[in-house]
């Protein structure tokens, strides 16, 4: 099996658009709201998730035929734990800024579902290679979404694109203020729904049948 | 005894765990299609928080905080644990949850059944490890408030699932745009009761 085969293809590009984890899998809701007021914590939370699931997916893959069934919950969460401590120090490390800003968030990864729905129904039955392979391909999913609530929130919510003021000082002398809304998690549900109808409507096979 | 009936009052209404701290979304949308289920899970939470949160606080209290290890003797005097709690946290709520998935696969297996991956994941459910976290970060001084805190926040959750349940039972009779069906207007009714709770947020017990 040669590494990038159209099967492993396959892994990485679904999570993007039919298999998404956030609108049509529908895990790791909690940080996708709470992070994403801004767009640069948005990007940083969807790369370090990324690489949270590829590497804990190859990791519990390659384990997989050694875990007893009854504690493999135990098991998978050490791993993630572990996987979540080094991300976290690693940040610390380099964009001190933006760790601080997700504060308490990038501790929860370890509880994001993503990870474990992703070690549950995939890396639990198939090789490594693969795994790691549906592991990237989800967290790009995750990130996309991410960015693109951040990017719509951070505009409307402040007038703003990564910390860059980008709407016209003349706009706001002329009576624009920027949505208070948009700063608030709730909107971020809204968005959320919004987003996946638009997506549902360009891809009818998702529609949900009654 | 005041105390322990404000933190439990506010815990379901004002502190809730979906509307305003939006901890444990994903088995939230994921298993509110029908109210019986969803109470299922609801009842699953309940119990697993009132059991971790205790647990979590009297690990914490004789285990882990600087100086809790003093009851072994003089020389564990300057013992600081703490950076162990999440460790110990997931530890705890993942051999619970463990235990509450082998006790509904025994007795009831058509809830088992029906509530799925979602089971083994109340492990990872926000819900769960952010009370566990919010009950360090809020000091509470005794078992009685450690108590009331997992409970009231566990029903606040429960709550809110078997109540959107109810919603969406409903919606099925409503003409909602074919995209937006299912999960879609699911995202926008939980926005708007989001909303609605706010309105608690600003109440003083």
């Amino acid at each position: 099996m040669s590494i990038f085969s159209s099967k492993n293809f396959k892994l990485l590009s679904s999570p993007l658009n039919l298999q998404n984890p956030i609108t049509v899998q529908i895990l790791g809701i909690c940080s996708a709201l709470a992070v994403t007021v801004k767009l640069k914590p948005a990007i940083v939370m969807g790369l370090s998730v990324m690489v949270v699931t590829a590497i804990s997916n190859l990791v519990i893959s390659a384990m997989r035929n050694y875990i007893p069934p009854r504690i493999r919950i135990i098991v998978q969460l050490v791993v993630v734990a572990t996987m979540v401590i080094l991300v976290d120090q690693l940040l610390r490390a380099f964009v001190y800024d933006v760790s601080k800003q997700l504060s308490v968030y990038v501790g929860l990864i370890i509880t994001n579902c993503i990870i474990m729905g992703r070690l549950e129904a995939f890396a639990m039955g198939n090789k490594p290679w693969p795994s790691f392979v549906d592991g990237i391909g989800n967290g790009l999913g995750y990130a996309m979404i991410l960015i693109v609530i951040g990017f719509i929130r951070e505009l409307f919510g402040s007038g703003a694109v990564l910390g860059y003021n980008v709407v016209p000082k003349s706009f706001y002398d002329f009576g624009y203020i920027n949505n208070g809304m948009m700063i608030m998690p709730t909107m971020a549900l809204i968005l959320v729904g919004v987003i996946i109808w638009i997506q549902r409507s360009f891809n009818k096979e998702l529609i949900e049948k009654d | 005894m005041q105390d322990i009936v404000n933190i439990f009052i506010r815990a379901i209404f004002i502190d809730n765990m979906i509307f305003a701290l939006f901890l444990g979304m994903c088995s939230y949308l994921a298993v509110s299609k029908t109210v019986k289920t969803s109470l299922g899970l609801g009842i699953a939470v309940v119990f697993v928080q009132v059991i971790t949160v205790p647990v979590n606080y009297l690990l914490l209290k004789y285990v882990m905080k600087p100086g809790a290890l003093e009851w072994l003797g003089e020389s564990f005097k300057d013992v600081d644990l703490s950076f162990l709690s999440f460790m110990v946290f997931i530890a705890t709520i993942a051999a619970m949850t463990q235990l509450v998935e082998m006790l509904i696969e025994k007795f009831t297996p058509a809830l088992y059944n029906s509530l799925g991956i979602f089971l083994p994941l109340i492990a990872v459910n926000c819900a769960i490890l952010g009370g566990s976290l919010f009950m360090e970060q809020r000091e509470y001084k005794n078992i009685g408030e450690v108590l009331s805190w997992g409970l009231g926040s566990g029903i606040g959750w429960a709550l809110a699932i078997v109540s959107l349940a109810a919603i969406r039972e409903k919606l099925k009779y409503n003409k909602i745009p074919a995209p937006l069906r299912g999960i879609g207007i699911t995202f926008i009714v939980t926005g708007l009761m989001g909303l609605a709770f706010m309105s608690f947020m600003g109440i003083k017990i």
